[in-house]
């Protein structure tokens, strides 16, 4: 299946407000979804037996800003959060990306994190990437059964794979930085 | 509630067993280091497993993201510290899907020989670190004393024994050694004289034929072994279903009896290493193989255990065809990959098949020497996940045989 096939299936069953684009330009073909629709596209391709996405391989976010002023502008993207999800077919070997493309900030609030469904309930796996995702790049994943972070202490402030993220001076009295 | 007998003697009839919460580790040896695992038991049975990780969190991703390429290898030797060299190949090549770059035929031969090893050596302490979560000793020491000769050999390549570095982005560091003294150990164990000088490659052969026959001891010693099979036959067992679910990968997977393995089933710019090269993939029922406890069911602890013990015997095939190819691979052992090369504006995800899974680098490029993002998605991770689901209702002295059956490092799940 290539990504070409698997995003005109898809554009016919959930319409072009759902499957918003196609990026074929890259080394690893993309699909970008819109937000509310993530869920329910997952959940399509991890159950039809044409695609049989069985696993998936890596979910994670990504912020795209650039603080320094002179790389800025340089920077090749306007700043936005994206969440990437890598899916595999272990029975028919293939692959697909899938993107959801989010504000860095819910309605342009700073401090309010961006929403997104929950795939927990597609792929078991999804639960700890969404942890881990929530945790490090600040997306809160609705639905989520157990929104806790997972690699920092429960109190930690901030989300440290924000490119504007700034490290804290001390924790619990303890100099960190 | 004790009742009074006749006798006088009291016998409690019924005794109180309060849900309790005990942790588990995180420094208690069979939790592998740094993992605390927080149970709800019910007297002996253990209702829920809830594994709390982060204790070693390093921020290798947000290091990644503000060094370049060639500069971030030595954090990839961190990660999974038991396997150095196939993390090392797994980065490398992410950077290479990148930027484009084409490795020399002798380079992916020496990656392939180096990387086999590796995976020898990780699976060896996987073999022996599980007999010592099981209370046996003697298969903890005979592995690590043959992990030892890798390590030797590996030092002679590199000049380092767990931070090796060696494989980088557009090849490795250096060619494989020439004439080298032969290892103490190999010389000891078996019986050369400790100042023969041969060739590095003869003395990987030397090293592989040995350990060949010493599989057989380890059959013995624990595949074999009454206590072993008790222990770990039928226990945690996970169809393929639950694996994929939980997106267990690597030996974790191919116990449940799904046929994958991304040496074979990869990406191409991966699978070119292995091509040509004539290997089989294990994954349970184990067809052809003889002598199956009859207690064993399909994705339990002894088949995880089981696919490792097989691989090692397939990495040796593949070593062997790897150094008869050596002599005759042409081009160089790098091609030169300068650190400030500025990386193209787009993005890649490349797994490779590491000893303990399907270990995934997702890069994004910016058009700075620097990745925007440099995400490491760990195997183990993904394993340990499983940890919960597959210790429900199992007794609490199985807990470490099934954590222990999925062969975690720490240092991977936390980055």
């Amino acid at each position: 299946m290539t990504p070409q096939e698997i995003f005109d299936a898809l554009t016919e069953k959930f319409g072009s407000d759902s499957i918003v684009a196609l990026n074929s330009e890259t080394i690893d073909p993309w699909i970008e979804v819109a937000a509310e629709s993530i869920a329910d596209v997952c959940s399509f391709l991890k159950t039809e037996d044409k695609y049989k996405f069985e696993m998936l391989a890596n979910l994670t976010g990504v912020d795209y800003l650039e603080t320094d002023p002179k790389l800025a502008k340089k920077f090749p993207y306007e700043p936005h959060l994206e969440v990437v999800y890598h899916l595999l077919s272990i029975s028919l070997k293939h692959r697909v990306t899938l993107k959801v493309v989010l504000p860095r900030w819910k309605d342009n609030e700073e401090g309010k994190l961006p929403e997104v469904p929950s795939v927990a309930g597609v792929w078991g796996i999804a639960d700890w990437h969404e942890r881990e995702a929530f945790d490090l790049v600040g997306i809160n994943f609705l639905g989520h059964p157990n929104p806790l972070r997972i690699l920092c202490p429960d109190d930690w402030e901030g989300h440290p794979l924000r490119k504007d993220y700034e490290f804290p001076l001390e924790y619990h009295g303890v100099r960190a930085k | 509630m004790a009742t009074q007998l006749e006798d006088q003697r009291i016998i409690e009839f019924d005794v109180r067993t309060d849900e309790m919460l005990i942790n588990m580790g995180p420094q208690h040896p069979s939790t592998h280091g740094v993992l605390r695992l927080l149970l709800r038991t019910d007297g002996e049975v253990v209702y829920e497993v809830t594994p709390h990780i982060g204790y070693l969190h390093r921020c290798a991703e947000k290091i990644g993201e503000n060094l370049a390429g060639a500069q971030w290898v030595p954090y990839t030797d961190r990660m999974d510290y038991l396997a150095g060299m196939n993390m090392n190949l797994g980065m490398s090549l992410a950077f290479e899907k990148l930027v484009g770059l084409e490795v020399p035929e002798k380079a992916m031969n020496v990656r392939l020989i180096i990387a086999e090893l590796g995976r020898i050596a990780s699976h060896l302490v996987g073999m022996g670190a599980y007999g010592l979560d099981l209370g046996s000793f003697s298969p903890f020491l005979y592995a690590f004393r043959e992990r030892e000769i890798v390590l030797d050999l590996f030092e002679e390549a590199c000049g380092a024994r767990l931070t090796y570095s060696y494989l980088t982005i557009g090849g490795a560091t250096h060619d494989l050694p020439g004439m080298i003294e032969i290892p103490p150990g190999l010389a000891s164990l078996t019986g050369r004289d400790p100042k023969m000088k041969l060739l590095w490659t003869d003395a990987v052969l030397m090293f592989i034929e040995w350990l060949e026959d010493r599989i057989k001891e380890y059959h013995i010693l624990l595949t074999r072994n009454a206590i072993f099979i008790n222990r770990t036959a039928g226990l945690g067992a996970m169809s393929a279903e639950m694996a994929t679910d939980y997106g267990c990968t690597g030996p974790v997977l191919r116990g449940s009896g799904v046929d994958y393995d991304l040496r074979r089933d990869g990406e191409e710019i991966y699978t070119r290493m292995y091509e040509g090269y004539d290997f089989n993939v294990i994954s349970a029922p184990f067809e052809g193989e003889s002598g199956i406890p009859r207690q064993v069911v399909l994705g339990d602890n002894w088949c995880r255990f089981f696919v490792r013990m097989l691989e090692i015997v397939e990495s040796i095939k593949l070593l062997r065809q790897g150094i008869e190819k050596y002599p005759h691979t042409e081009g160089e052992h790098r091609v030169p990959f300068k650190m400030n090369t500025k990386l193209p504006v787009d993005e890649v995800y490349l797994e490779t098949e590491c000893p303990r899974g399907q270990m995934g680098f997702y890069l994004v490029g910016d058009g700075q020497a620097e990745p925007l993002r440099a995400r490491a998605k760990s195997s183990c991770f993904c394993n340990l996940s499983v940890t919960g689901p597959l210790c429900e209702g199992v007794l609490l002295a199985d807990v470490p045989s099934i954590v222990g059956s999925l062969d975690i490092v720490m240092g991977e799940i936390d980055r």
